[in-house]
């Protein structure tokens, strides 16, 4: 059995009127790659972002029920969330690199998050970088603005910007959709090498991905969880007729 | 001809006309105050402070004028500035869509809607009332009222047009709003606000109304806030109200003068720009 790092209790999502994500009851594995999966408009993009709590920056938001990490409810009044959010990275469908040279889009968390000694940044950035297959190319340039990076870099750019902040988790939204086959791959060969250190989340429509990628699918339909479960299981015997119907392609 | 490429055509010759029609107003400025000014003009004009009371001796500068404009116009810019990065940031990242953030911004409107004069006026009545000689400070307070209303919308809709997407980035590291309003969003706008500034500088540096009352008159470049301070508009409006057909000649050349600043003023800012523009996140 797999070890759970988050634990998601009767998640009910509200944006105003809109019922978006209705009783979510999950546990998150430690250290796997956990695909959330489902038809666009689902909910996975609201249910990865209540986990970080950028949900609340929506206009009319409202979160009932609990969210874990590591046996503290991330909803809890008094809770500081720039500390959850330091622990759950985010990689964004759209890479979303910061007005700034390549060297400060990585050093930026860090230095926010008080690292002062420039060669300890040095250090973080050089680090970050090789995690996320980027060094290579960047080493010679770490001065220039982040924008002249091709979009696949600037995805593996954010994905070392979310890694100097040392989160335990990596919130990953469809982080290839956007990408030329060969940097979705090289993402992808990048997470798969990092899923021994961090809990990884990776919402994904295209369920090629999932079954390369994923130790543990959860299935999502209009905002309902309907099945979820370790890969093997969840696709080659699904217990739910909808989740059949998904994974053979009837619909999605 | 079909009716589409007519319209097409149609209009394009009317955006056209439009534009030259923008275009002309401003050589033909340009053209009028240089022609008239030029014979006034020389290094004397720029050096010296005027001889002969108040602008009317024909002799000597405008250097009074000069320096009085740019130290009133830098100092309430300067001024202007302090109050409006933080009403423009704490509108668009602590105030939202809040019934508080849509009334300030009415109120910014109102106040950019009203004349400099009423500034004037205003600061003049304080002034009455504290028993305060016209000086520098108070031309520089006055003005900065006058602009900062510009210059805070004008930094309010840069900031607001930036993506949502670098904020989610800041946030999603755990930044605070302070941080990725000053670090993240004042990087990304920061051409913006230089343009926003520029234009708060220009009305500043070319009102004349709202310092008639507030900054004293004098033939003398001030060496202290308290002291009295002339500008260049009202220069070339004393000068210009004068029958003498020689000194309403130099109000011309003091309107060379003052076009020429902001001209360079903008040029360079504009070359300043070029060098942040490559970082911005489209």
């Amino acid at each position: 059995m797999f070890k759970p790092h988050i634990s998601i209790q009767k998640l009910n999502v509200h944006y105003r009127e809109r019922h978006v994500l209705k009783d979510i009851t999950v546990d998150i594995p430690e250290k796997r790659i956990t695909a959330i999966i489902g038809p666009s408009g689902c909910g996975k993009t609201t249910l990865l972002k209540s986990l970080n709590r950028l949900v609340d920056l929506v206009d009319g938001v409202k979160v009932s029920g609990n969210v874990l990490v590591d046996d503290v409810n991330i909803f809890d009044d008094g809770i500081d969330v720039t500390e959850i959010r330091k622990k759950m990275g985010l990689i964004a469908q759209m890479p979303n690199p910061l007005p700034m040279s390549i060297y400060d889009n990585i050093a930026y968390g860090p230095r926010i998050h008080g690292v002062k000694d420039e060669r300890k940044l040095d250090q973080v950035v050089e680090h970050c970088l090789q995690e996320a297959g980027l060094w290579d190319e960047v080493k010679e340039r770490l001065k220039e603005p982040a924008s002249r990076l091709s979009v696949g870099q600037q995805q593996r750019l954010c994905l070392a910007r979310a890694l100097a902040v040392e989160p335990e988790c990596l919130l990953c939204d469809e982080p290839t959709s956007a990408l030329d086959p060969i940097s979705a791959q090289y993402i992808e060969t990048q997470l798969l090498n990092l899923k021994k250190d961090y809990t990884i989340l990776f919402v994904t429509h295209v369920l090629r991905q999932a079954r390369r990628l994923a130790d543990y699918v959860i299935f999502l339909y209009l905002g309902e969880l309907i099945e979820h479960g370790p890969a093997e299981t969840v696709f080659t015997q699904p217990s739910n007729p909808r989740t059949k119907a998904y994974i053979e392609g009837v619909f999605g | 001809m079909n009716k589409r490429k007519l319209e097409e055509a149609f209009f394009k010759g009317l955006m056209l006309l439009s534009t030259s029609i923008v275009v002309g107003s401003l050589l033909a400025v340009f053209a009028v105050v240089i022609l008239n000014g030029a014979p006034a003009l020389s290094i004397s004009m720029l050096t010296q402070t005027p001889k002969g009371g108040y602008y009317l001796g024909k002799e000597g500068g405008i250097l009074n004028a000069i320096i009085g404009s740019l130290y009133l116009a830098s100092g309430a810019t300067a001024l202007a500035f302090l109050l409006s990065l933080p009403i423009a940031l704490y509108l668009n990242e602590y105030a939202g869509k809040s019934r508080f953030a849509s009334l300030t911004r009415l109120s910014l409107d109102v106040l950019w809607g009203i004349p400099s004069i009423v500034y004037g006026a205003f600061a003049f009545i304080i002034m009455l009332y504290l028993g305060a000689r016209a000086s520098l400070l108070w031309g520089i307070i006055t003005v900065t009222l006058f602009v900062f209303p510009i210059m805070t919308r004008a930094i309010d809709e840069v900031v607001k047009m930036s993506p949502f997407k670098l904020r989610e980035a800041s946030y999603a590291l755990g930044s605070t709003r302070l941080e990725t309003a000053l670090k993240v969003l004042t990087r990304q706008t920061l051409p913006g606000m230089l343009t926003a500034v520029i234009l708060a500088f220009g009305r500043a540096i070319g009102d004349a109304a709202s310092v008639l009352l507030t900054a004293g008159y004098t033939d003398s470049v001030p060496r202290s806030l308290f002291d009295p301070v002339a500008t260049l508009p009202l220069a070339v409006f004393f000068q210009l109200g004068t029958p003498i057909p020689e000194v309403q000649q130099r109000a011309y050349a003091s309107g060379v003068i003052l076009l020429v600043l902001v001209l360079l003023l903008s040029i360079a800012s504009r070359l300043s720009t070029r060098k942040f523009m490559k970082y911005l996140i489209k």
